[in-house]
């Protein structure tokens, strides 16, 4: 009966070891185990509950959520071929303002979808502009209230790897996120913190125990994420090449870090995803945007200043094929060019002694967008002004420590 | 993957790339029977074998390979008191086998290392993979997602930019080993029976102002490109440290790769690692590495070459002046080295005279 009344209990370390030990196996069994209670168990601070949780391998780790952005109306292929792997978490489905149709979401999983009403609600009608196309999965971000955040395009699928195994991506994206980053110093085996992996002669050893990693991007088979140019001039290449590795990339090492599957930790650079840059002629298929590329530089020039890690590599998505990279190039010119002024400048911005916090931060790399860039072309001063607005929203909506419990 | 390739395996090319452009350099000291396995990649190439320790020893080369041999005496004899800058009984020596060369490309692999096999079972002709790696671009200015975008089936991603897309010239390509990784002795004494299994199918170029670790085992490089800065440093005998040569070497060319503007491949190709050198003797050698490294390390992360060194001649002497100023306090060793390094340079523009001052790229 105890194990009913789980839920009534707040306290369990007034009990004797053995009948505790019971407790646990017998809620496990039962099926009751939840996140709250696996943290009342933990609170009792016994070693041999803690051997228990080890030996059976239970995650103790805060669930990630996943915000998928919903361009298409009909969710039900991608959340089935998804369902082993997203199940068990909680997911925020963000429609695109811009979508008329319903969304078609598959039965069984734990979700909460935000739609346009949802959006204006919490933002305000003027602002939830901002959230329209591949951005609205940066709303998602703005609410959720997990320490860890997983996002996947939804055009993309579960992949194999070489063996021909089901890549759990949530699960590589949450060992990268939960091992350290190594960015101050290239190791040759990529990383070191993989099993059968290790620091090479010549790694010093006070740069062994790295830095906390805040972002992981994975990377796609099938399509890869090229632009429009790249995929027209060659319309039949997949990526086929299964690279079996992760790694840092280096300090003051910038690179183009695409919003198809990555990962990051929300607590720790979650208002340096942000929402700012929009091509004039942005479009709906990926390679006319640039907007997560320009989220992505801003993200490692703060990660870089605050002395996080960013990881690449696995885990891999197969992207399916999708849209007319001949009839996206014209849109997508104006992107492919902006970068040649994009790079150097996130290049050479250097962030002041005080910024120490992401949202200062951004706030200083928005500044210098605005001196820098803002007289080159309007759109970097609308982006400018969007990064600001986004800081604001983010203190006011979106700052928030993770709730304890489910 | 986790055995070699046997030499009936391999393969050959129907044409060896740069047959006539290219030696392969092989510190030894002890026999060359390793060539065996690799006939089939090796043999239209030239050897260049380094003979360290007992010069009066002889060491037999396998029928049928095209071979230059040095030992000790011959090392002395050409180079006279600048021999002094080669080290003895350390496979440092080998690069005195660079400065000898008349080619355009040098491939060095250590006597223990064999000819691996991907994932599909087919043997890896490692050779090819890093002439192929040299041939192509680098892109150290701007990180590629999906790692080399030369290689087949590859390319940039979107957001890299269409400027940059051309890369520079590659001067240096880093091969890794499959079986016994390439581990510093406290991390072989405790994981005694780690061995690398994985065989990840990736090359990438190491971003400017990124340092690595540069594995002497399994490399390649554009001797024109890069030469002078490959001195593998004073090691072995009479002196306070080993093991650290190839590391030496590594820091100093990609600083200055970086100032001239070349690229520094790593990843494929893998070779198989068969002999796990003792732990102990290992130890004892990079003891004082171990500790002085991280001090060299921010050293070399904060040398800035001047804008005049346009030669690779020219930033290295530059890099020896700074080392005698800052990492002597470190230790003497460091001017000794420091002295060695200007040495290496007047030894190498003495046998290399012609062409050795042309401007390799742009200085930064």
């Amino acid at each position: 009966s105890a194990v009913h009344n789980l839920s009534n209990i707040t306290d369990l370390s007034p009990l004797p070891d053995h009948i505790l030990i019971e407790l646990f196996l017998r809620t496990l069994r039962a099926g009751k185990l939840t996140e709250r209670v696996l943290k009342l168990f933990i609170a009792t601070g016994k070693d041999e509950v803690f051997s228990l949780i080890q030996a059976l391998n239970i995650q103790v780790t805060v669930t990630p959520v996943l915000p998928t952005r919903a361009l298409r109306p009909d969710l039900t292929s991608f959340m089935n071929e998804w369902r082993t792997i997203f199940s068990r978490f909680h997911l925020i489905i963000v429609k695109d303002p811009d979508l008329k149709e319903e969304l078609k979401i598959p039965e069984g999983f734990n979700l909460d979808v935000y739609k346009k009403p949802d959006i204006d609600r919490v933002v305000g009608t003027s602002t939830s502009t901002i959230f329209s196309g591949y951005s609205c999965r940066y709303f998602g971000y703005l609410v959720s209230r997990k320490k860890y955040i997983i996002s996947v395009d939804d055009d993309c699928y579960p992949a194999k790897d070489n063996k021909g195994i089901l890549v759990d991506a949530v699960a590589q994206h949450i060992t990268n996120l939960t091992t350290p980053a190594t960015p101050f110093f290239f190791n040759t085996l990529y990383d070191p913190f993989t099993e059968g992996a290790d620091f090479v002669r010549g790694y010093p050893f006070s740069l062994r125990s790295g830095v906390q990693c805040a972002l992981s991007c994975g990377l796609w088979l099938n399509l890869a994420d090229y632009d429009a140019p790249t995929q027209a001039l060659k319309p039949e290449e997949r990526n086929s090449r299964y690279v079996d590795a992760v790694l840092t990339v280096p300090a003051r090492t910038l690179m183009p870090i695409s919003g198809i599957n990555i990962a990051f930790n929300r607590e720790v650079i979650g208002p340096a995803l942000l929402p700012s840059l929009r091509l004039g002629g942005e479009g709906k298929f990926r390679w006319e945007t640039m907007e997560d590329i320009w989220s992505g530089m801003c993200v490692k020039v703060v990660c870089d200043h605050l002395g996080h890690g960013v990881k690449t590599g696995m885990p891999y998505v197969w992207r399916n094929d999708r849209g007319d990279a001949i009839a996206s190039l014209r849109k997508e010119w104006e992107g492919v060019k902006l970068m040649e002024e994009v790079v150097p400048f996130f290049q050479s911005v250097r962030l002041s002694r005080e910024a120490k916090t992401t949202e200062d931060c951004v706030a200083e790399v928005a500044n210098v967008v605005k001196e820098q860039l803002g007289s080159k072309d309007p759109m970097f001063a609308r982006a400018a002004k969007a990064m600001v607005d986004w800081v604001k929203l983010w203190k006011s909506v979106g700052s928030s420590t993770s709730s304890p419990g489910a | 993957m986790a055995e070699p390739a046997t030499a009936t395996q391999a393969a050959a090319p129907a044409v060896p790339q740069l047959k006539d452009e290219l030696d392969i350099v092989i510190p030894t000291i002890r026999n060359l029977d390793f060539l065996e396995m690799w006939r089939p990649f090796f043999q239209p190439y030239h050897l260049i074998i380094v003979q360290d320790g007992d010069p009066s020893k002889t060491i037999k080369v396998p029928d049928g390979f095209d071979y230059e041999l040095y030992n000790r005496n011959d090392i002395n004899r050409i180079l006279g008191p600048k021999a002094s800058c080669i080290s003895f009984k350390d496979s440092a020596c080998r690069c005195f086998g660079y400065m000898v060369s008349k080619k355009k490309y040098i491939f060095t692999i250590d006597d223990d290392c064999f000819v691996a096999k991907d994932p599909s079972g087919k043997a890896i002709n490692a050779l090819e993979q890093h002439i192929k790696n040299l041939l192509s671009p680098s892109t150290p200015f701007f990180f590629n997602t999906l790692y080399d975008p030369f290689r087949d089936g590859a390319d940039f991603v979107r957001g890299y930019p269409f400027s940059l897309r051309e890369g520079v010239p590659t001067a240096v390509s880093h091969g890794l080993w499959l079986n016994i990784p390439d581990y510093d002795a406290p991390t072989q004494l405790v994981k005694p029976l780690e061995r690398n299994t994985r065989f990840v199918d990736a090359v990438l170029t190491i971003p400017k102002g990124t340092l690595f670790p540069m594995c002497g085992m399994n490399l390649a490089f554009d001797r024109e490109l890069i030469g002078p800065a490959m001195y593998f440093g004073l090691m072995g005998d009479g002196q306070p440290i080993g093991r650290y040569d190839d590391m030496w070497a590594g820091w100093c060319t990609k600083v200055v790769c970086d100032h001239l503007g070349l690229g520094v491949k790593t990843g494929l190709p893998y070779i198989y690692h068969s002999k796990a050198s003792n732990p102990f003797v290992n130890l004892r050698k990079e003891y004082k590495g171990i500790f002085w490294q991280e001090e060299i390390i921010p050293f070399f992360q904060q040398t800035v070459l001047p804008k005049d060194c346009t030669t690779v001649q020219k930033c290295y002497i530059e890099l020896a002046k700074q080392v005698k100023e800052k990492l002597s306090k470190v230790d003497p060793y460091f001017d000794k080295l420091a002295e060695a390094m200007v040495t290496w340079i007047e030894a190498w523009d003495e046998l290399n005279p012609t062409g050795s001052s042309v401007t390799n790229g742009k200085a930064k």
